[in-house]
């Protein structure tokens, strides 16, 4: 029988067979080691591998990246984490003007394997500063690798590869997706770069979901059934570099597109796929496509105006379905208990 | 003057004296346009690198700033290799892709210049906890300016390299001024040192830019960190810049301090000064090899080519 870990799981268990396989591989954020151990994905590393290999940090993210760049350069092999998204953005300046540039700007000279993991927060009131998906940040600089896995077989596999691999990685993780459960192979083995999964085939319209909207595109997917449309899901798994490839051939049979973004549309991944599909399918007439994403503002807190703040299921369904028909239907369907997993239930 | 001291005034001299001469060299070529790259020259600053390299082991490594040409060159870095990345040539240290920037020598233990103040104190910080956690027996160095001790990352650094007790030497270039801003019109209290040793870490400075004094600081700072107790060191450097912050030129008529502030200085020009503690015909053999060096090493960056169109999208991942 294949065995099932959750998303919590799986990254800590990727964490340790890394740290068990390579000396050089070390594992520092706040609260890495303390009791909650960053919601358990690092739970027993400490005591396992020393605080020298594992150690929470001052509150300090800028300089701990910068410090985890000095170390990749000495030959460690970094893993910084961060609890929120929100938070790396007091890293920027390390990630993006020295992480990133380091390899081109000294000529090829050093090199940089560091991995960044940082959560997105989602529901019971986490606002403005504990929900932001800013991945689209870093898709935008050249030298840095961003994957944001959406299943615990992914979030292994890639955590592997992103910590075997020589360059910056930015792994995003997502708050909800930590409670999925999900087939995960014992020992070793990588989620490559560079390759997208066609979760769900389908036929009539193509669902693009990243990060956490994976798991709503594909409950849409069964939404759709309800209505005899065929959706095929698309999981682009790593956002950078994007296997454009997968997503375009998908299109060029379905001739429709919803790319569902975990985070806002302006400059989005979601804009980034549309516009590499624009240009790549110039030769394909009448093709139809939609953004979905964050409302443009910063997410509120109270659950009334949340709701409305993120698409979900039943709003990609609906949208799906108007793309299909050509025009708007004017269908929704009814909530349905079988599709729920387990939400986030605060308080915390 | 004792053997012993006689063969370090040579070397500081020797240092010194070829930092000088490659930047009045910078100067004196920058109007040809052959130099592709915005030059912030280090000339009046030469004994703070001099000092404190000549107190490092090869296998030491050293972080900078953008004004790094001195630190580069005291560290060890190839010469021909700078002066063609200045150029912006294939055979740069940078392959022409850094510029006088980010100058970098892995091979000498120079692991790079950033443009952004204050950025790399982290990676010289992280460096020296790889450093502790090999049980190494090599030190990191942070060379930085007066305006990086402004940075939120420089209280970061220190608290972390204070923290965990890692076999770093932080060393302040200080010359009074964040382009054109003095540091009295930036720092609440002039002290840097004061604030560093709120962290835990010793520190000193050093008023009067004498590179044997500062050569002397930097060896038993040094000496202490690499024995792993008490962690730390911190040395300020009290300097002069003479010329403007980036470029070739001066920049007293733009008013913001006077030729004056530096007459001081060029009396206690550490070049000179130590050209004089050497007998004339020794000196004449030093000064003619650098100038052959340098001949020989911007022949070299005229010599090289540009690099090729395929260099463009190279080494931006490995």
């Amino acid at each position: 029988m294949e065995r099932t870990l959750s998303y919590v799981d799986a990254i800590r268990e990727a964490t340790d067979l890394e740290m068990a396989r390579d000396a050089g591989v070390v594992l520092f954020g706040l609260d890495v080691d303390d009791p909650k151990a960053i919601l358990g994905t690092t739970r027993g590393l400490a005591g396992k591998y020393g605080g020298d290999r594992v150690f929470g940090t001052p509150l300090s993210e800028d300089a701990m990246c910068g410090a985890a760049i000095g170390m990749a350069l000495a030959g460690l092999r970094p893993i910084h984490v961060h609890i929120r998204m929100d938070f790396v953005l007091l890293a920027m300046n390390q990630l993006v003007n020295m992480a990133a540039k380091t390899h081109s700007m000294f000529g090829g000279q050093e090199h940089v394997p560091l991995v960044v993991r940082s959560i997105i927060g989602k529901s019971w009131g986490q606002g403005a500063q504990h929900s932001q998906g800013l991945y689209p940040l870093f898709m935008h600089v050249p030298g840095l690798k961003v994957v944001a896995p959406s299943t615990p077989y992914d979030a292994k596999g890639c955590l592997a590869a992103a910590v075997r691999d020589d360059n910056p990685v930015m792994f995003v993780e997502h708050r909800i997706l930590y409670y999925q459960k999900g087939r995960v192979p014992e020992g070793d083995y990588v989620v490559a770069p560079g390759k997208a999964r066609v979760a769900v085939p389908g036929r009539e319209v193509t669902l693009v979901g990243i990060s956490y909207m994976q798991v709503e595109c594909l409950r849409a997917q069964r939404y759709l059934e309800e209505v005899s449309v065929s959706a095929e899901v698309i999981d682009p798994i790593w956002l950078a570099p994007l296997d454009i490839g997968t997503i375009e051939a998908s299109v060029r049979r379905t001739g429709r597109l919803i790319v569902v973004d975990n985070g806002w549309m302006t400059c989005g991944a979601g804009a980034e796929i549309v516009a590499s599909l624009a240009e790549r399918m110039q030769d394909a007439p009448g093709w139809k496509l939609r953004r979905m994403g964050f409302a443009p503002v910063p997410c509120p807190t109270t659950p009334s105006l949340e709701a409305l703040f993120y698409p979900n299921a039943r709003t990609i369904a609906a949208a799906a379905f108007d793309l299909v028909k050509g025009a708007p239907q004017g269908w929704l369907p009814a909530a349905r208990a079988d599709l729920k997993l387990i939400e986030f239930k605060g308080p915390f | 003057m004792k053997r012993d001291e006689l063969e370090l005034t040579v070397r500081l001299y020797r240092s010194l004296r070829r930092i000088r001469r490659v930047e009045e060299e910078i100067v004196r070529v920058y109007p040809s346009d052959s130099i592709k790259s915005p030059v912030h020259l280090s000339i009046g600053q030469e004994a703070v690198a001099t000092g404190v390299c000549e107190a490092l082991e090869p296998r030491d490594v050293v972080f900078g700033s953008y004004r790094g040409h001195a630190m580069y060159l005291a560290k060890g870095g190839s010469l021909p290799r700078m002066i063609a990345e200045l150029y912006g040539k294939a055979d740069g240290c940078a392959r022409g892709k850094g510029g006088s920037m980010h100058l970098v020598d892995v091979e000498r233990g120079v692991m790079g210049t950033s443009a952004v103040v204050g950025t790399t104190i982290p990676n010289a910080v992280g460096y020296a906890y790889a450093l502790k956690h090999r049980r190494e027996n090599r030190i990191a160095v942070s060379f930085h300016g007066d305006g990086a001790t402004e940075e939120g990352v420089f209280a970061e650094s220190l608290n972390f390299a204070a923290l965990k007790q890692l076999p770093i030497l932080f060393v302040c270039e200080n010359n009074g001024y964040a382009i054109h801003t003095h540091q009295s019109r930036r720092q609440a209290t002039l002290d840097i040192c004061t604030r560093v040793r709120a962290y835990g870490i010793p520190a000193e400075t050093i008023e009067d830019g004498d590179v044997f004094r500062i050569f002397q600081a930097a060896r038993a700072a040094a000496a202490a960190v690499r024995s792993g107790s008490p962690g730390p060191r911190y040395i300020e450097c009290i300097t002069s810049r003479w010329l403007e912050h980036v470029g070739p030129g001066e920049d007293f008529e733009l008013g913001f301090r006077s030729r004056e502030e530096t007459e001081a200085w060029r009396k206690n020009d550490q070049v000179a000064r130590l050209g004089g503690m050497l007998p004339a015909p020794q000196r004449s053999v030093i000064d003619e090899a650098i100038e052959a060096e340098i001949a020989e090493a911007f022949a070299f960056a005229e010599a090289s080519p540009f690099p090729p169109a395929g260099e463009l999208l190279m080494h931006l991942y490995r």
